[in-house]
């Protein structure tokens, strides 16, 4: 089809429209109003059960019978925050274990996960170290067996920590391509002090990363593997029984290391200075990224369930009040919003959106102007119904998949907490007020001590956000270091 | 109408409402000293049950009943995408999408956020060349009130349409294309894939997402054409997935949605088939920091009996790190800080497409000749049994997987609904993949890819052209 009967078969569809069909004219009386709801199903927690290893590996096993899936995570309790003067340390590591492991190299792991149509993959969090693997029934114990070498009999063998150094450096490097990647790497660094362990980046710096080699990763490895530390977390189509026979046969004879990795220390707590503004240059950017922010709270805060719905309300939801202004109202941005980081120790509380660069003054208006606007004046009665049953009824949907059972369950472990802290949080949000929320707001939010740090083209957007007197501003680069401003 | 195949007749055991799972067990507890067998590799069967009916307006309904959660995943296809553009107006199809968000007669601006997330539930919808969807999952007594808000806007759109809101949502478009084209790394260089590939007169030409001056030019008149002529019940499909009971889902459908009119049929979307004379050569410069290789051959179209065999071939080489291509550029020659290769198929065409990121001072011409040394190793000794085995068990472990969420399984018989008239083609298809012979992949390779003309696309750092691929002087 040429370009002129491409559009001309469309317009000649659109004339031939007759207007009677239009759907103006139809009329719906019965149907109008929004109908009533039937009752609220409740939420059904699964029930979790759990044995132990004679080497003080944990296990917990969801039983899920519905689909021929297996997923199962082991997670040892350490990560990042161990890194000490090695940051990305432990995520590297992490990632190491699956380039050749027992009897197979790196290729040869790789080629019989995806034989058994597995998936198989390591990682590192700030507090944890963690192995997943996802298999059809019928290969898991297969699978079983590659997550066991890996976590037992990892190679770490020269070369390929040499490429995969290489590749990470590149992909460090890479970074700065993303504005909105950089505008977080250099907020943690600004929120949190050097020798925080939140400061530095999950994955390091180029220095730390030229500085990896082999004998390094094996030591912390040596160390961080640890099975008094360790929970296997095992959801699917499996049992108890199953479970503890394979883990006794496959991790039975892991043993404690010599010399384990001290447990983390907990840090002073991070400044709060007054607010003050750090801008990041990216001449000729069609957006700015902004981010605003400061150390939140921990996950176990006797405040989290007032703390979740303030923040749904203020900026967790498509319907909170950040994204309905800044989005639905203004038109500024494709998206904004706000939430804490929950971890053992306080993670940062972020609000952000990419805005078009000649709204970003008035962008960072509105953002200060809800902060204090949801600790002054609270928030309705609407608002809260709407933000309670968003948190309520939407903990229906977290547990379809063994995915989501076995990520809930997961990183309630790595927090110290069961899975029986859910319905408690949830019934503990169905008890809040209107006063609660906005005490949550005034305790947990701010405005007098946040960080602001915006990636964007400096030149056209700093006088706007000066004029706003929220703080001081400065120029930074893209590791967060200062720049003649 | 009740569907025909929904009775058992393999005598597996039901699993999540009806999904039906054969085992050929023994085989595969043989793993791994057993290697693939045919059974082997075809080890499950997969139905999921559904009801399907038309109402009177034309629009097409399936109900597969789900009751292991209380959960509802409703699922609205409308067949209009960007490929039924007209000139000038590219995104309207994804702007006409931001704009069924924005309430509708009964229901007020902000309304369907509201609604669903008073529920808990999560909604969205989501545009390409071919299809509009809109989905919601919600807990199972919210099913009448989404079934409201989707008639609502269905029927009654146009009463509550004002230019405000239209600017607005033209804003929010703008936005979203600055966020993940404009500002984005590589963003720009998916949009020039397309208009490489796929004449002008193509409905694949242009991007989705648009180009900013023709959101711009978009009035209140395309909103009131664009909806008269593609948002009526019989250019729709519509599922209801979970903790129903279909006779109740036909009722209330038949009530929100059986008054609405039926407007002008909607013309037949058939294959267009595109072919290149020669290859098309070109380079972009953008804010990168390594260089990236492109290469883009005209396949086959969805549902083509070759659309497999050229996705086997794309998983073979580079599907993954046990992939050819990773093998040898990120792993033995660490030119590469990423290799990927992959059929992708639309209703009315199809792609072949390999990706390269070159590592700092890697040549992009060397890359693209060792893309082509291993396409035509591939093309010309064929790939190895297990290496069959393996794109065939990721496939059927990615079909399950997809039929782990309500929304995924909903979504899914949508797309059979729409584009073979029949709810249920889990079996089919995986038959079909697990059918593909080593010889088919040889001959797809050699058919669409090997010697075949196509686009070779570099984007470079700003500044540096020099890094671009050069055509060699021969390929093969």
């Amino acid at each position: 089809m040429n370009p002129s009967l491409h559009s001309v078969a469309a317009l000649l569809a659109l004339a031939a429209m007759p207007v009677a069909t239009l759907p103006l004219a139809a009329q719906r009386p019965a149907v109008a109003t929004r109908p009533t709801l039937g009752p609220a199903p409740r939420l059904v927690m699964p029930a979790v059960q759990k044995a132990r290893l004679a080497n003080g590996l944990a296990i917990e096993v969801v039983p899920m019978h519905e689909v021929p899936l297996v997923q199962a995570s082991l997670l040892i309790a350490g990560g990042a925050r161990l890194d000490g003067s090695h940051p990305g340390l432990a995520t590297f590591t992490a990632n190491m274990l699956d380039e050749g492991a027992g009897s197979r190299d790196a290729f040869a792991l790789a080629a019989e996960v995806a034989y058994l149509g597995a998936t198989l993959n390591t990682g590192a969090g700030w507090d944890a170290v963690t192995v997943d693997v996802g298999a059809p029934k019928r290969t898991f114990v297969q699978a079983m067996a590659l997550a066991a070498d890996v976590v037992l009999r990892p190679r770490f063998a020269t070369a390929d920590v040499a490429r995969q150094r290489g590749l990470r450096l590149a992909g460090i490097l890479q970074q700065r391509d993303q504005p909105g990647a950089v505008a977080g790497l250099v907020f943690n660094a600004m929120v949190f002090p050097a020798g925080h362990p939140y400061h530095a980046p999950l994955n390091g710096d180029s220095a730390s990363t030229a500085a990896l080699d082999s004998a390094g990763v094996r030591d912390f490895w040596s160390r961080a593997a640890d099975p008094r530390r360790a929970t296997l977390v095992v959801t699917g189509d499996v049992t108890l029984a199953e479970v503890r026979a394979l883990a006794e046969r496959l991790f039975g004879g892991w043993k404690a290391p010599a010399s384990p990795l001290p447990a983390p220390a907990t840090p002073a707590e991070a400044p709060r200075p007054a607010t003050r503004i750090i801008l990041v240059d990216k001449p000729g950017a069609a957006q700015s990224v902004i981010a605003i922010g400061a150390p939140g709270v921990s996950r176990r805060s006797p405040d989290y369930p007032a703390i979740m719905l303030m923040n749904t309300i203020l900026g967790g939801s498509f319907s909170s009040r950040l994204n309905d202004i800044l989005r639905e109202q203004k038109g500024y941005t494709y998206g904004a919003g706000s939430g804490y980081s929950w971890r053992p120790l306080p993670g940062p509380f972020n609000a952000s959106a990419q805005v078009r660069s000649n709204a970003t003054d008035s962008s960072l208006a509105i953002f200060f102007r809800e902060f204090r606007r949801i600790r002054d004046s609270g928030v309705t009665a609407t608002e809260l119904e709407r933000g309670r049953a968003y948190l309520v009824l939407g903990s229906l949907g977290d547990f379809e998949t063994t995915g989501q059972v076995a990520g809930s369950l997961g990183s309630l472990t790595i927090l110290g907490l069961p899975l029986t802290t859910i319905p408690s949080d949830l019934a503990a949000i169905q008890r809040l007020t209107t006063a609660d929320v906005q005490r949550a707001a005034q305790r947990y939010l701010d405005p007098a001590h946040f960080t602001v740090v915006i990636v964007g083209d400096i030149a056209k957007i700093r006088p706007g956000i000066e004029a706003l007197g929220l703080g001081p501003a400065e120029v930074r680069d893209y590791n967060g270091n200062e720049v003649g401003s | 109408m009740r569907d025909g195949r929904t009775e058992g007749r393999m005598g597996g055991r039901m699993l999540r409402g009806g999904m039906r799972i054969v085992a050929c067990g023994a085989l595969f507890s043989a793993l791994p000293t057993f290697r693939p067998s045919a059974c082997a590799l075809h080890a499950q069967a997969l139905h999921v049950a559904t009801d399907t009916f038309t109402l009177s307006n034309g629009l097409k309904v399936a109900v597969h009943e789900d009751h292991s959660a209380p959960l509802v995943a409703v699922n609205l296809w409308y067949h209009v995408g960007s490929g039924r553009e007209v000139a000038g107006r590219s995104g309207f199809a994804h702007l006409f999408e931001h704009m069924m968000f924005q309430g509708s007669k009964d229901v007020e601006k902000g309304g369907h956020f509201g609604v669903v997330q008073e529920a808990g539930g999560t909604l969205n919808g989501s545009t390409n060349s071919d299809r509009t969807n809109y989905y919601e999952m919600v807990p199972s007594n919210y099913l009448e009130q989404v079934l409201w808000l989707e008639a609502d806007r269905m029927g009654y759109l146009l009463d509550a349409f004002s230019q405000a809101k239209l600017d607005n949502q033209r804003d929010v478009v703008k936005n979203e294309r600055r966020q993940n084209y404009e500002n984005a790394p590589y963003g720009l260089a998916s949009i020039r894939l397309g208009e490489m590939l796929y004449p002008e007169s193509h409905p694949y030409h242009a991007p989705t997402i648009g180009y900013q001056a023709d959101l711009t030019a978009a009035s209140p008149e395309d909103v009131a054409g664009f909806f008269r002529q593609w948002y009526v019940p019989n250019n729709a499909s519509l599922v209801i997935a979970g903790d129903v009971k279909p006779a109740e889902v036909r009722r209330l459908v038949t009530r929100y949605f059986g008054d609405i009119p039926a407007g002008q049929p909607a013309p037949a979307v058939k294959p267009i088939p595109v072919t290149l004379q020669a290859d098309r050569r070109d380079v972009m410069e953008d804010r990168v920091t390594l260089a990236r290789l492109s290469l883009v051959w005209p396949t086959v179209e969805r549902w083509n009996a070759d659309e497999d065999a050229l996705d086997i071939f794309g998983s073979i080489l580079g599907q993954g790190r046990s992939s050819r291509l990773y093998q040898r550029l990120v792993y033995r020659e660490q030119t590469a800080q990423s290799a990927s290769a992959g059929q992708g198929s639309r209703p009315q065409a199809g792609q072949f497409q390999v990706t390269v990121m070159a590592r700092e001072g890697a040549s992009l011409s060397q890359l693209e000749r060792e893309v082509y040394e291993e396409i035509a190793r591939l093309a010309d000794e064929g790939p190895t049994a297990e290496e069959m085995a393996r794109a065939r068990n990721g496939n059927e472990a990615r079909s399950v997987y997809q039929l782990q969420t309500l929304l995924g399984k909903a979504d899914r018989i949508n797309q059979y609904l729409t584009e073979r008239g029949t709810p249920d083609m889990f079996n089919e298809e995986l038959a079909h993949y697990a059918a593909v012979t080593p010889a088919d992949v040889q001959r797809v390779a050699r058919t669409y890819i090997r010697n075949h003309p196509h686009i070779i696309l570099s984007v470079v750092p700003n500044g540096h052209r020099e890094l671009a691929a050069q055509a060699p002087e021969v390929h093969p």
